[in-house]
Parts: C-alpha cells; structure tokens; sequence
C-alpha cells in the first residue's frame, strides 16, 4: 500500500514543476517585461529601472529566476495583486471557498440526479425513459453554459421572481466569514433567514455549473451499468431469485460504480473551469470571477498565482481519486 | 460462421454471398442504424450550406445598422415584421442576416482548431508512439502537463497572454486539445506497432516514415475521426465562451458568443438578442455531438455486432 501510494506521488511531482515551469513562462510571454507591465504607460527612470530590475532578480539568468520562482512558490510567496497590493495567495484563500462551495452543490447535483437517471435508464433500455434521458444528456452536454444561465435567469428570476440574480446572499445579512462556506457559516451563528438567502441564491449558478457533469454522469452510469448488467453473476444472481432490486442496487451498480466514480473525478477540472462562466454570470464571488477581472485589469501576477494554484488543486483531488481507486480496487493496487 | 448468417446480418450491402461488403457500404450501413447520427449529419450538411452561400441567403448586410428598426421582436410576436424575421439587435441589425454569417465563423473555427490540433497531436504521438523512450517520456509528460489545467482556464490564460481576437482564441482552443489527440494517436500506434502486418512490411525493408505514414497510420485512423467531429463542438463551445468572456472575435464581428455578450443589458427587454445566438451554439454543437457519436458506434469494431 505504501509502495502504492509514493508512486502515484512520484508521478505527481513532474506535473507539478511543470505547472510551475508553464505559470512560470506566462508572466515572459506577456509582451514587455514584468515591470513595465506593472509600471503601465505612466513611464518610468532607466536608472530606477535598472534598480528595480537587480531587486527583483530579473538580471539574473534564466535558470536562475526559474528556481528562485519554485523557492518563493514552495515557501507559499505567490507575489503580490498588482491592484490590491494583497498578497495573491491569501486572495486566492478568501475567494476560493466560494468556489468550492459551488462546485461542490453542482458535484452533489450532478450525482444525486445523473445516477439514478443512468441506472434507470441502464435497465429500462430501449424504453421512452431510456430515450430521454440519453437525448437530454446529449443536449446537456453541449449546452453552451454561459447562454442556459441566462435562459435560467430570464425564467426564474425575472418572469417568475423566485430566486435571486447575482451574488451568494442577500444585501440585509452580513455574515462574518469562519469557514467561508456560507450555508455552514449562517447556521453557525443561527441566521436561518440568512441561510435560505444563500440557498437560494445557490440554485441557479449550481445548475448552471452541473449541467454538463451531470449529463456526463448520467452517460457514463448508464453505459456502465449496461457492461455490468450482461456479466454471468449477474444472471447468476437472478438465477439464485435474489430480487430485482437487489440484483440492481448490489450487485450491479457496486461494480459500475468504478468507471462511474473515476469519471466524477476528472469533472473536477471541468467544473473549476466552468466555474469561470457561470461565476461570471452570477457575479459569484469566487476565483473564476477574479481570475477573469484580473486578465481585464491587466493583473499577470494575480493571474499566474490563480492559475498554478488551480491547477494544483485539481492535480490534488486526481492524486485522491487515484489513490482511492487503489484502496477500493486491490486488483489495481497490486497491479504493479 | 456461415455466409448464410453473414447475408442476412447485412442483407442490403452484400453484394455476393461469400464477398465481404465494401468497407464503405459497411460503414454507411451501420451509420444509418442510428437515426440521431443521421440527423446531426443532416443538421451539419444544412448549417455548412448556408455558411457557404451566406451572401445570397442572408436578407440583409450583417453589419448595415437599420435606424428606425432598433431592437424589432421576431416575426410572430407583437411589433414583429416580415421584413426582420428573427427581429434586430440594440443597433438595428438582422439578426437573422448575424446568425448566418456567424455560422461561417464557427465552422471556421471548428475546421481550422481541428485541423491544427489534429496535425500537431498526430506528429507528436506518431513520434512518441514510434520511438518511445527519451521523445516517449517528454512528449507524454508535457501532454500531462497540459491535461492538469481544465480546458476553459487554459484557453483563457492563452487567449490572455496572445490578447483578444478571433485568431488567437483559435489558436488557444487548439492548444488546449492537442493531448487528446496525442494521447489517441499514440495509443493505437503502441497497439498496431506489434501487429504481423506491420512486422511483414519492416522486414520487406520499409522505412520508418513509411512505416509511420503509410503502414500504420491509415489503421489508427478511426479513433481519431470520431475524436476529430467531436472536436468541432469542443472548439465551437470554447470559442463562443471566449468571445462571450470579451476574449475571442471583438465586436461587430458576427460571432455567436460574441453576439450574445454585446447584448447582454436587453436580456429583459428584448430576449431574442440573448436566445438566438445561443440557440444557434446549441444546434450546431448537438449536431456535432449526434454525429460523432454515431461515428463511433459505426467504426468501433467492439460495439459493431
């Protein structure tokens, strides 16, 4: 187990200094250097330049500026917002439990409906629910996210007036941030008003955003379920006169669950870049939004700490789903 | 298996008992099975004739600005007239006359990010694939690299970095698809490479370009032409998002997403400006998606029978 588990972090590793190498590129490929883009058209001494230059250590060779980058991001230095003056990293940790947050209810959205959906259709094949489903994943699936946002705002918020537009609560509640999670922190100190503000204003962006992964699942669960379904133990099972539900429910769906879950998995990634659009779209105030102002406000050191810690995110939830995988399928921990 | 059983599994394309069927036939055969397929390929076929013939089919100049018929509804609603069907946008132009030259641009986009991702991804998991070790490692390992980022961020960063435009969001969506490619490629070299066909033409003294380009890479195809019309609704979504994130094709450009974003503050008043685009986006990117679905159950020799 053990063995296992410092292989897949070797492997890791390699990933993770070449993000660090890509993020690292970014900020050289931005044409002008990064104090002139940070200077902007106000101008600056070429003495005070020269200055500047030796402080930041942009004399120094190539190489040499790379590991002192992989220094400064390993002792958690990201730089700091050219606009705020904040440091990038403690940016990055106010704004990203609102993140987290959304992408968790659209994970938890996508799984509660696109599984049952899968397996339902899995065993009625070929029926109008089979039909159905399949055709509205398809349509999920190349649902352009940012347009079915605003389809979903015009029909509920405007027409209707049941839910909230933008942003994660109401204007009347102020709630100090402990976990930053809002659903948790307005129950932490009682607010149960302000708790169906946040869960109404959660709604919609959680669609939005688990529109695709949950067309994904639904997919994957059904074609899953169909392998699994024509598999001898399972006409064994029925032979035995175990009853559907529990030829289904147990038998089955254990054993489709893995592609199943290793599919959840790699959602993460498309609903950290989802959240971009749908953050956009509901002013949500988590890192999509920020990332997208920052490209606006020309903010490179923002945008090169926002990328590399988001890629290192979703490289941490693979590695868990990966070493996960191993726990539950020994067939794969021993493999090698 | 007798011929018997053969011919009656596919009478239409048997043209002899015992002839196997033209492996066009074939194809054709199983494709028309799956009527979604058929219809997305029929969606497709209408959408490119209309990009093709844009200038005599739109009513209108997309860019001509209409003064007195600022923000007309389509035609069956109050307000509508025959002369603006799907009505006009905040300056006065046809929407419809903007959906059909945006057409061109998104089966452009989709042609030019396929092709070049397809290229660039074909010669490195041809190289990766075929020489394995050090060229091997790096490739795959940079492909990782690439695949650690979602893709919409990616092509953001990119977009970000080239600046705005419709040219670089292109060239930022192919970056941002060329693993899969890649990994596709290499994948079905590494399982044809061993095969005695390919052994036979090695040692009949091929070289190894030939053996690249005309021994094995006809026989990894079918893999990657499933990929490749997937690809277009990949690159058509993408760039629609960049245009609508201000990053892809400026105004007045007739670009859908663009269209969408520049008319984001009549979202209330006048809703066909945001529904249309986006209707547009939709059909054609499920047009897409039918019929490379229905491309691979044709040619994946697995789910065949």
């Amino acid at each position: 187990m053990l063995r296992f588990i410092l292989t897949r972090l070797g492997l890791v590793i390699p990933t993770f200094l070449g993000i660090t190498f890509l993020t690292f590129l970014l900020i050289r490929l931005v044409p002008g250097d990064p104090i002139e883009v940070r200077v902007g058209e106000r101008g600056i001494a070429p003495e005070r330049l020269a200055e500047l230059r030796r402080e930041m250590g942009l004399d120094q060779p190539l190489w040499q500026q790379f590991l002192d980058y992989v220094g400064n991001v390993l002792s958690g230095d990201l730089g700091t917002s050219l606009v705020t003056r904040n440091s990038v990293l403690s940016e990055f940790a106010t704004l990203f439990p609102a993140t987290l947050e959304l992408a968790f209810c659209a994970m938890l959205f996508s799984v509660l409906i696109g599984l049952p959906a899968g397996v339902l259709a899995a065993v009625k094949r070929g029926s109008w629910f089979d039909h159905g489903v399949m055709g509205l994943s398809l349509t999920g699936y190349s649902m352009p996210i940012f347009w079915w946002g605003l389809l979903l705002i015009l029909f509920f918020s405007v027409q209707l007036g049941l839910t909230p537009v933008s942003g994660r609560l109401d204007l009347l509640y102020y709630i100090e941030p402990v976990t930053g999670f809002m659903l948790i922190d307005t129950l932490l100190v009682g607010e149960t008003d302000a708790f169906w503000s946040a869960l109404r204003h959660l709604i919609l962006p959680t669609i939005v955003l688990g529109t695709i992964p949950l067309a994904v699942v639904a997919r994957m669960t059904r074609s899953a379920m169909l392998e699994v379904l024509s598999e001898d133990y399972i006409r064994t099972a029925r032979a035995k006169g175990l009853p559907q539900r529990r030829v289904i429910g147990l038998h089955a769906l254990r054993n489709a669950l893995i592609p199943v879950v290793t599919v959840i998995g790699l959602q993460v990634g498309t609903l950290l870049g989802g959240a971009i659009l749908t953050e956009t779209i509901f002013s949500w105030p988590g890192v999509g939004k920020w990332l997208i102002e920052s490209i606006n406000r020309r903010d490179y050191p923002a945008l090169q700490g926002g990328v590399l810690l988001i890629a290192t995110a979703v490289i941490a939830v693979n590695l868990i789903v990966d070493l996960l995988y191993g726990v539950f399928n020994p067939r794969i921990r021993h493999a090698r | 298996m007798t011929t018997e059983t053969q011919s009656a599994a596919t009478p239409a394309t048997t043209p002899a008992p015992g002839r196997p069927p033209h492996p066009l036939a074939e194809f054709w055969y199983h494709f028309r099975q799956n009527t979604g397929a058929v219809i997305g390929l029929a969606v497709i076929v209408l959408i490119a004739l209309t990009a093709l013939t844009a200038p005599f089919v739109a009513p209108h100049d997309p860019n001509i600005q209409y003064r007195d018929a600022i923000l007309v509804p389509p035609v069956w609603q109050d307000g509508g007239s025959w002369r603006f069907l799907l009505g006009t946008d905040d300056i006065g132009r046809d929407m419809l006359s903007r959906l059909i030259f945006g057409a061109r641009l998104s089966l452009l986009v989709g042609l030019i990010v396929v092709t070049l991702s397809l290229a660039v991804g074909l010669a490195l998991g041809l190289t990766a694939g075929f020489f394995r070790g050090i060229a091997d490692t790096l490739i795959m390992r940079a492909m990782d690299i690439l695949l650690a980022l979602p893709s919409l961020l990616l092509a953001v960063v990119v977009a970000a970095i080239l600046g705005p435009g419709l040219v670089n969001a292109m060239l930022a969506v192919s970056v941002v698809v060329i693993p899969h490619y890649a990994r596709l490629t290499r994948a079905a070299v590494l399982a044809e490479a061993s095969k005695d066909y390919v052994v036979a033409s090695r040692v009949a003294g091929a070289g190894r370009l030939r053996l690249m380009l005309v021994v094995v890479l006809p026989n990894c195809l079918a893999p990657l032409i499933v990929q490749a019309t997937l690809g277009f609704s990949t690159a058509i979504l993408d760039a629609a998002a960049l245009g609508f994130l201000g990053l892809g094709a400026q105004p007045p450009t007739p670009e859908w997403g663009t269209m969408l974003s520049s008319s984001l503050q009549f979202l209330q008043s006048a809703p066909w400006v945001v529904t249309w685009p986006g209707v547009a986006i939709l059909v054609t990117v499920l047009a897409f998606n039918l019929l490379g679905d229905g491309l691979r159950d044709a040619l994946d020799p697995k789910l065949k029978r």
